[in-house]
C-alpha cells in the first residue's frame, strides 16, 4: 500500500469513526439489539445449563452477525444521506483507500460490540473462559474482519437498492458461514479449553478466509462504485 | 495548467432509464476559460447531462472527454478534474463545517489555512465548528462552493447554483463564475435563471425533451426560450 494511500485511508477511517461517535444512539441501539437476541437465546434453550454453556460461543457469534447487518447497513446510509459520497467520488481518493477505511472502521466497531458481549455471554450461559482469553480476543478480531470486509462491499452494493434492509442480509449471510463456522469453533475452544490443541487450526482457517476477503473486496468495490 | 482547446467534449451523447430518453444526441464543446448555459424546463436532461459529465452517470451511448480524458476509459481520472454542485450539498451531515472541509483538503492535500480561507471567502467563518445538519440550504450550498473553492478543478458544473441563495450570495455566485472563467476553468451553469445567467455566461444551449432545441450566445437565450414558448 503506496503512502498516499495510507493517507486517504487513515482520513476516510477517521471520517467514519467520527461519523460513528456522532451517532452514538445508533450503537447503543446496536448495543441493545445484540443483548435482547443474546438474552433470547437464553430463553429459548431453557434451564439447560449444560447446552447453553456448551454453545455459549455460537449465540455470541450469532447476536454479532445479526447485529452486524444494523452496523454495516447504517454504514452506508450515512454516505448516501445528502450524496456526500458523491462529493467523496469526485475527490482523488482511490476507491480501495475508501474501502479500507470504511471496513476497517466496521471491524473496528463490531470488534468492540464482540468484546462488550462477552462478558454478558459468560454470565448469561453460566461460563467462564477455561481456555485462553487472548485466544478468544484474537478470534473476535479475526471473525469481525471477516464479517466487516465482504459486509462493507455488499453494503455498497444494496444501499441504494430497493429493499436493501432484505438484501444485505441475504446477500452477506450465505457467504460469511465459513467465518461464522470458523469463529465459533475457535471461540468455543477459548472458553471451554482447548486440550487437543485445535484451536491454532480454526485460527488458520479465519486468517485465510480474511486474506481472501481484504484482498478480493476492495477491487470488486471499485467496480461498485462505479456503477 | 489548464487544458488547452475543449474543457469539455461530449459526442452524440445519449441516457435512456427505462423506454424514455432523458439525453437523446447532445453533443457539446467547452474551451477552457468559457461558459456554458443549459436551460430547459423541467426533465429537459440538464442535470443528467450535469451528471454525466462528472463522471457520475453512465451514458447509454456517446463519448464524453473532460479536459482531455475519456470518461469511458479513465473515469476516475476524469473524476479528479471536475466538481459538481447539484442539488444536495454532498456534505456529511453530522460533520461539522470544518471537518468537512478538513476531509477535503487532507484528500487533495491542502492545507488547513486553505480551509479556513475557503470558509471565510464563503462567508461560513463563524460557523466552523457547527454541524451542517443544522445549516440552512443556502448554507449548505455556500458550504459546496467552499469546496470547489479547494478542489480547483478543471471543469465546473454548477446545478441551479444561484438556488436558495439571499441577494448576497447571488452577487456572491456572479463573482465566482468570473472568476472561474478567468481562471481558465471551464464553467456549464444549468438553471432556469436565464436572464441573470445569460448576462454573465458565454454560450447557451437550450434542452427540450433531452435534445437540443437552440444553440447560440447566452445572452440571446432568455429571447429564445419565449419565442419557443410562443
Amino acid at each position: 500500500m503506496s503512502r498516499p494511500m495510507l493517507r486517504q485511508t487513515w482520513t476516510v477511517l477517521r471520517k467514519d469513526l467520527l461519523l460513528s461517535w456522532r451517532g452514538r444512539a445508533r450503537i447503543v441501539a446496536m448495543l441493545s439489539f445484540a443483548v435482547v437476541t443474546l438474552m433470547l437465546f437464553s430463553f429459548a434453550v431453557g434451564p439447560n445449563a449444560d447446552a447453553l454453556a456448551r454453545h455459549a460461543g455460537g449465540y455470541l457469534w450469532l447476536a454479532l452477525l445479526l447485529s452486524s447487518v444494523l452496523s454495516l447497513g447504517q454504514s452506508f446510509q450515512l454516505e448516501l444521506e445528502d450524496s456526500a459520497l458523491e462529493g467523496l467520488t469526485l475527490l482523488p481518493v482511490d476507491p480501495r483507500a475508501l474501502f479500507f477505511g470504511k471496513a476497517i472502521a466496521n471491524a473496528a466497531q463490531l470488534m468492540v460490540l464482540g468484546v462488550a458481549l462477552v462478558p454478558l455471554s459468560l454470565v448469561l450461559f453460566g461460563t467462564t473462559v477455561e481456555g485462553s482469553w487472548l485466544g478468544l480476543v484474537g478470534f473476535l478480531a479475526l471473525g469481525t474482519a471477516g464479517l466487516a470486509a465482504p459486509g462493507t462491499l455488499y453494503s455498497a452494493m444494496t444501499s441504494r437498492a430497493k429493499g436493501s434492509d432484505v438484501m444485505l442480509p441475504l446477500l452477506l449471510f450465505p457467504l460469511v458461514v465459513p467465518v461464522l463456522l470458523a469463529a465459533t469453533k475457535g471461540s468455543s475452544l477459548s472458553l471451554q479449553g482447548d486440550p487437543m490443541s485445535q484451536a491454532k487450526s480454526w485460527a488458520t482457517i479465519l486468517l485465510c478466509f480474511d486474506l481472501v476477503y481484504w484482498s478480493l473486496c476492495p477491487v470488486l468495490f471499485g467496480r461498485v462504485l462505479d456503477d | 495548467m489548464r487544458t488547452e482547446g475543449f474543457a469539455v467534449r461530449a459526442d452524440a451523447l445519449s441516457r435512456g432509464f427505462g423506454d424514455r430518453w432523458a439525453l437523446a444526441g447532445v453533443n457539446l464543446r467547452v474551451r477552457a476559460g468559457s461558459s456554458l448555459l443549459l436551460a430547459g424546463h423541467n426533465g429537459a436532461g440538464k442535470t443528467t447531462l450535469l451528471r454525466i459529465l462528472a463522471g457520475l452517470l453512465r451514458p447509454t451511448s456517446g463519448a464524453v472527454q473532460v479536459a482531455g480524458v475519456d470518461l469511458s476509459k479513465d473515469l476516475h481520472r476524469a473524476r479528479r478534474k471536475v466538481a459538481l454542485i447539484a442539488h444536495q450539498g454532498q456534505h456529511y451531515l453530522d460533520l461539522s463545517a470544518g471537518e468537512n472541509l478538513a476531509l477535503v483538503t487532507r484528500l487533495l492535500g491542502r492545507t488547513q489555512a486553505d480551509a479556513s480561507a475557503a470558509l471565510a471567502r464563503v462567508g461560513l467563518s463563524e460557523r466552523t465548528d457547527d454541524v451542517v445538519r443544522t445549516f440552512s440550504a443556502g448554507m449548505r450550498k455556500r458550504l459546496a462552493f467552499a469546496r470547489i473553492l479547494l478542489q480547483a478543478p478543471d471543469v465546473v458544473l454548477l446545478d441551479e447554483p444561484w438556488g436558495q441563495l439571499d441577494p448576497a450570495g447571488f452577487r456572491f455566485v456572479d463573482e465566482l463564475l468570473g472568476e472561474f472563467c478567468a481562471d481558465g476553468r471551464a464553467v456549464i451553469v444549468a438553471t432556469h435563471l436565464v436572464e441573470r445567467a445569460g448576462r454573465l455566461l458565454d454560450h447557451g444551449l437550450l434542452l427540450d425533451g433531452g435534445s437540443p432545441a437552440w444553440v447560440g450566445a447566452a445572452r440571446d437565450l432568455p429571447q429564445a426560450m419565449s419565442e419557443e414558448a410562443t
